[in-house]
């Protein structure tokens, strides 16, 4: 056990805690840098496909585990900066320019998501993003001029003076858009305005008594959260190579919960084991389907059950996620024979009617 | 005439919605849950009674009864395997297990009985009377009585059993339900089995027999139907349910080609910003 004797306010909101971690963390940045030698095509892919989730889920995660909103729209955002990237590559603008305006469009589109959304908590918020990502939907399916309908619409290859498409390039373009992402945020969280988010997350009531814009913040949350997962959006435009509207449904916003609920919530490294988990779960479908007697393989939508299973039983068994699990495994080891089980026991709060009549 | 059409229909159609829009009240108003798989649990109630009807070849009558019996046992299972962990967790984890539920469900769906869409016997089946140019069909007439006859017995259910008092009370405050000697935990698993019940109530009357993996799917248009009535308010479903099922049709008929799927979504976003607490329910601002 470590314990940092702190001497400052900027020690205290550091990164990173001490030189351990420093030199951790090192030694992963030195892991992924150099991934591209030990790994194949089809595995960089894969890797490529982690880190464009890992992006989404940082924005899914300052909404859902930060600021206490749940989304169920947030394919819809997925699908706008897909959209619209690709729509700009096709009117020949360069990829750095049509990436931040797809961000900045998908930003744009979650304020506009945002601000009817104030006046709404809890399971009304979900259900309207819900709505909203079916209207999205229908727009993209309906929109024949600028989308291409059911058709769908073929997204540019990636170039930027250089050929971005090849499986390398592509690796290191993701996992640059990856880091900065991750250190946009993480420093947006040690902002006043990121406590503020959590602090509307922990009580409402009390974040507004302590002078907290309420829909100001939830506004922004929003606004930001959907840039995040606009600029996903994007990349994953290019990773799958040709848009239909089929690609954003309900499933996918679905999967995107998954990933933040699966890695835990309320915490940056949950991204990252989330963003594996789902990029790496298809793939362990696809290899039991093999294995298994054709009775089970042939199961029509098997991939999306075995989501939902998961689903259930981490929110059942483990709602800290990856991340609250490994928490608890190092405590264990940290106070080796005198863990308490109690340490992480969570308070129950049992329900109060917001319906007084 | 063309009207008057539009108008059955869309009662029809709204009407079931109105019926699935119960389910997700009833568990609303006794649990304060939201159980985002009444849409998948009624396709589950559907295929079940499809089971004992057309595969096991049993009267209409006594095959409908024994869904109902079945599906009350597997309402009654899922709380208490999978709701009741759940029981002091946020509100957001109970949605989201739901979620997760519908999607197993309709794997489970699928692989028992296949994606092709099935067709149940109905003993009203395609009976059709004209009036002039107006057709009225048996489901129109059998999913409108159903779904008036079980709205009245819920009001009476809620309004003068000790049972349905209890599970009112239980939704107001668990601890302090608790404390007076209402056994909550049961109450909510019969709760979930009286929504289940209702849901194959809801899987026999609403699709006009036909039955596949996917239908559930508009359970999430029922869920709009129940958030425009005000969730919590029985009358606020069915009249939410007409309302979507009335803008469904004449959006179809009159606006331009894809916006009778979006018309719901648009009735519940535009309800959702003009007053989100819906038609009928009472919500007040929470206290510390």
């Amino acid at each position: 056990m470590r314990f940092i004797r702190k001497t400052s306010y900027a020690q205290d909101i550091d990164l990173f805690k001490h030189n351990g971690q420093r030199f951790w963390y090192g030694v992963l940045a030195l892991a992924v840098l150099l991934a591209p030698l030990a790994l194949d095509r089809f595995l960089l892919g894969e890797m490529a496909l982690v880190y464009i989730y890992a992006i989404a889920g940082v924005g899914l995660m300052l909404l859902v585990g930060y600021t206490g909103q749940v989304s169920l729209g947030h394919a819809a955002f997925l699908a706008i900066g897909a959209y619209c990237h690709a729509w700009l590559l096709n009117q020949g603008w360069p990829l750095p320019l049509a990436l931040a305006a797809a961000t900045g469009f998908s930003g744009v589109v979650g304020i506009a998501v945002g601000i009817p959304a104030l006046r709404m908590t809890g399971i009304y918020l979900a259900v309207a993003t819900l709505a909203f990502l079916v209207i999205v939907e229908q727009v993209l399916s309906h929109w024949v001029s600028v989308t291409g309908g059911f058709r769908g619409m073929p997204v540019p290859k990636a170039e930027f003076g250089i050929d971005l498409s090849a499986p390398v390039a592509f690796y290191y373009l993701c996992l640059l858009v990856l880091f900065l992402s991750m250190v946009a945020a993480l420093n947006w969280l040690r902002s006043p305005t990121g406590r503020a988010m959590a602090a509307v997350r922990d009580s409402e009531t009390s974040a507004e008594s302590m002078g907290i814009h309420i829909a100001y913040t939830k506004t922004l949350a929003f606004g930001v959260s959907a840039a995040f997962t606009g600029l996903a959006g994007g990349l994953f435009a290019h990773k799958i190579g040709y848009l239909a509207p089929d690609a954003f449904t309900l499933a996918t916003s679905i999967q995107l919960l998954l990933m933040v609920v699966v890695g835990g919530l309320g915490s940056m490294h949950g991204v990252i084991y989330g963003a594996v988990f789902i990029g790496l779960l298809p793939q362990a479908i696809a290899l039991v389907r093999d294995a298994a007697p054709p009775a089970v393989s042939q199961i029509p939508g098997l991939e999306a059950g075995v989501f939902g299973l998961i689903l259930v039983l981490f929110l059942i068994y483990e709602p800290d996620g990856l991340y609250g699990r490994w928490r608890k495994i190092r405590l264990f080891f940290e106070e080796f024979p005198l863990y308490r089980r109690a340490t992480y026991k969570r308070q129950k709060t049992y329900l109060r009617t917001e319906r007084l009549r | 005439m063309e009207v008057i059409q539009l108008l059955i229909s869309g009662v029809s159609q709204g009407c079931v919605y109105g019926l699935i829009a119960l389910g997700f009240v009833l568990i609303y108003k006794a649990t304060e849950m939201v159980n985002f798989a009444q849409g998948d649990i009624m396709m589950i109630g559907a295929f079940i009674a499809f089971t004992f009807i057309n595969l096991l070849g049993w009267p209409f009558l006594w095959g409908f009864l024994a869904a109902v019996a079945v599906m009350a046992l597997l309402g009654a299972l899922t709380e208490r395997l999978l709701l009741r962990p759940m029981i002091g967790e946020p509100h957001f984890a109970v949605l989201m297990l739901t979620i997760g539920l519908g999607f197993v469900l309709r794997t489970i769906a699928g692989e028992r009985w296949g994606s092709e869409p099935k067709t149940l016997d109905l003993p009203w089946g395609s009976a059709v009377w004209r009036f002039g140019e107006v057709t009225v069909g048996g489901d129109d007439l059998a999913v409108v009585g159903g779904t008036l006859g079980l709205c009245a017995l819920l009001y009476l259910f809620f309004r003068f059993t000790r049972l349905g008092i209890a599970m009112q009370a239980a939704s107001q405050n668990q601890l302090a339900a608790f404390y007076v000697g209402i056994p909550v935990k049961r109450v909510f698993g019969l709760v979930w089995a009286l929504a289940a019940v209702l849901a194959a109530c809801a899987g026999v009357l609403a699709p006009g027999g036909v039955i596949d993996p996917n239908i559930g799917f508009i359970g999430i248009k029922a869920f709009a139907a129940a958030i425009v009535g005000g969730l919590g308010s029985l009358p606020g479903a069915i009249l939410g349910g007409l309302l979507v099922g009335l803008s469904e049709q004449f959006a179809g008929r009159y606006l331009w080609p894809g916006f009778s799927d979006v018309s719901a979504y648009v009735l519940l976003l535009a309800m959702l910003m003009i007053r989100p607490e819906g038609l009928f329910a009472a919500m007040q601002q929470k206290k510390v």
